[in-house]
């Protein structure tokens, strides 16, 4: 019977020539990524039973991130905890406060994790590395305890939602959008316990960073993880990162695997498109309604890619942020920093009267550097509007690209990007 | 002899099983205090070591917080048994040894506070007030594994032990 791409990786890791959907499988992880928030309380777990151990410091990437720089003594303490038993374990990958950056987005660079491999991390955004064609997952304190331990986590091996998106993106329409698209059409549990797997001709023309957006935004929809089969692009990004074809598998989905669900899409028909608050599935098109923003937030581990950066950087350009808005830029890796840097576009944020802040999560999960005030009404390239989610309950979070947050910023209300020639085509319209 | 808590509605979510303002600890005896707070305030007063809940579909939903299941079984709870569970609740319950069963019907089968028997091996749970008995979906051999070893982390520890021909250890404890 035929496999998908997860369900072969996971077969290839659990010593089974077949794997089908329900089985219980325990599974070898080839990389565990740690950040600063979830470590601590599985290494206490460890440290409480015995078993305090490493099961391969070589194969541990700890990135510090969600709290970083520290923003208080007690974010201070958990990142010294990390800290500490990196240093005693001899982990290698240890990317610290300037040399690294949001964990997803750090990892996806290193050429580290490649197609073919597993992935587990104490956080839900772990999916996003799927894009490589790899099995990426979220998981809990006691799974992420087992992974240090033992390199190992035992999965149900889920079913596959196949989405097949088809047609080219309209100018000012990106990736953001499409997946705000089908997590509106699916709903925000429409893909629970699901693989997702992104094919197709728009797939297949999209770049690396558009892929991440994607599969990072599976669990948005309750997946547990999305996945893009390899590619030229796939090859060329690993290649870039000194990786040859020869260093990992490539896996394709058998032309019988099975599919629970298949969703088709015409890319062509995506508009740039916002989720209302209070869920990600609410999406809307950009501009229907005139809301008033008070902030506009460019960054996470969804969108804070130099590609992002440049979309920002192509409406901001010669504009203002309009009055009354607070707009923070932040890129999502010291090396996005940099290259932001080289070719202008932190100049041209700080032009428009946007704040360029360090590498971090901070502002995404409202605990610092950003954090929104009661009745706040934000525009996010973030990933959650949940209540409370950036700060204050009663603040009101819209989630969108990095075009429409950047026009939005600009206008001081929610706008469509294409109003605001984001390809360098068109008119001005709303300047 | 077990008593069954009914909580009969559908989509029982963590946040009910336990309150993120509890959150602050992860010690099991204190989570404890505040298991079901936002769905029966009075639980945590009537249960016993060794009870049994039943609810209804979906239990657990919500975040991914493992408390949630630390908080039942510290208050004493034996079992949930419902007709199916959030994916992350059922793992992390599998995680911990504990024991989420799933049972079709159970709902309708039983009245809170009725005695009822729980035959593992045999799948089944009996109500001992009407006689009836009915079977949950059989427990994965894995999962009860784990359980018997008190938990994965426990359970990988003991596969470290067998493979490396040591001897079985008294159980550590922090
Ligand atoms: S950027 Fe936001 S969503 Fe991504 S890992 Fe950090 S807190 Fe989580």
């Amino acid at each position: 019977m035929g496999m998908t791409i997860a369900e072969k990786i996971l077969a290839a890791h659990s010593g089974h020539d077949q794997v089908v959907p329900g089985q219980l499988i325990e599974c070898t992880t080839d990389w565990v990524l740690c950040h600063e928030i979830t470590t601590p309380a599985a290494l206490r777990m460890l440290e409480e039973r015995g078993m305090d151990r490493v099961f391969d410091p070589q194969k541990i990437v700890a990135v510090p991130d969600h709290s970083v720089p520290a923003m208080n003594i007690k974010a201070a303490k958990m990142y010294q905890k990390l800290k500490s038993w990196v240093q005693e374990k001899g982990i290698r990958h240890f990317y610290d406060v300037g040399r690294g950056g949001i964990a997803h987005v750090v990892l996806e660079n290193t050429g580290l994790i490649k197609p073919g491999q597993t992935l587990v991390s104490g956080d839900s955004h772990t999916c996003n590395a799927g894009a490589l064609g790899c099995f990426a997952t979220g998981v809990g304190s006691t799974d992420l305890a087992g992974a240090i331990y033992a390199g190992k986590v035992w999965f149900k091996v889920p079913e596959t939602m196949l989405i097949r998106v088809t047609g080219e993106l309209q100018p000012g329409v990106t990736p953001k959008d499409l997946v705000l698209e089908v997590i509106r059409r699916i709903g925000a549990d429409g893909a629970n316990y699901l693989v997702m797997e992104w094919v197709g001709d728009t797939i297949e023309r999209m770049d690396m960073e558009g892929r991440f957006t994607l599969t990072n935004m599976a669990i948005e929809a309750g997946g547990k993880t999305g996945i893009v089969a390899v590619d030229d692009t796939t090859r060329a990004y690993m290649a870039a990162r000194g990786v040859t074809p020869d260093q990992y598998t490539e896996y394709t989905s058998d032309p019988d695997a099975r599919y629970k669900v298949v969703i088709d899409l015409d890319a062509s028909k995506v508009e740039p498109t916002v989720a209302y608050p209070h869920i990600p599935s609410n999406g809307r098109v950009a501009g229907q309604d005139r809301i008033p923003i008070t902030h506009a937030y460019v960054g996470s581990c969804t969108n804070g890619r130099i590609g992002d950066l440049r979309d920002v950087a192509r409406i901001l350009k010669g504009r203002r942020v309009a009055d009354g808005v607070q707009m923070i830029v932040v890129p999502a890796t010291q090396a996005i920093w940099k290259q932001a840097a080289q070719e202008g576009l932190l100049e041209i944020f700080v032009e428009a009267g946007a704040s360029v802040s360090y590498p971090s999560c901070g502002a995404c999960l409202g605990m610092h550097s950003g954090v929104l005030g009661p009745g706040d009404v934000c525009i996010s390239s973030s990933n959650r509007n949940f209540v409370g989610r950036m700060g204050d309950p009663s603040a009101q979070i819209y989630l969108a690209s990095p075009a429409t947050v950047a026009a939005s910023a600009v206008a001081g209300y929610i706008s469509d990007p294409r109003e605001y020639n984001p390809q360098g085509q068109g008119t001005e319209a709303a300047d | 002899m077990p008593t069954v808590h009914v909580f009969a509605r559908d989509h029982i979510n963590t946040d009910e099983i336990i309150p993120a303002r509890h959150l602050t600890t992860d010690v099991e005896s204190e989570l404890a205090k505040y298991a079901m707070e936002d769905y029966d305030k009075d639980f945590v007063r009537r249960v016993k070591p060794g009870d049994i809940i039943v609810a209804g579909a979906d239990f657990g939903c919500g975040s991914s917080r493992e408390h949630a299941v630390w908080a039942l079984r510290g208050a004493g709870v034996a079992a949930v048994i419902a007709p199916n569970f959030a994916r992350i609740f059922y793992r992390n319950a599998i995680n911990n040894g504990f024991l989420a069963l799933e049972c079709e019907n159970v709902v309708e089968t039983f009245m809170d506070g009725d005695p009822a028997e729980l035959d593992l091996t045999g799948g089944t749970i009996t109500n001992l007030r009407t006689g009836q008995t009915l079977h949950f979906v059989p427990v994965p051999q894995f999962a009860l594994d784990v359980q018997k070893a008190g938990g994965w982390l426990e359970y990988m520890r003991e596969q470290d032990r067998q493979q490396s021909g040591q001897p079985q250890q008294e159980e550590q404890h922090a």
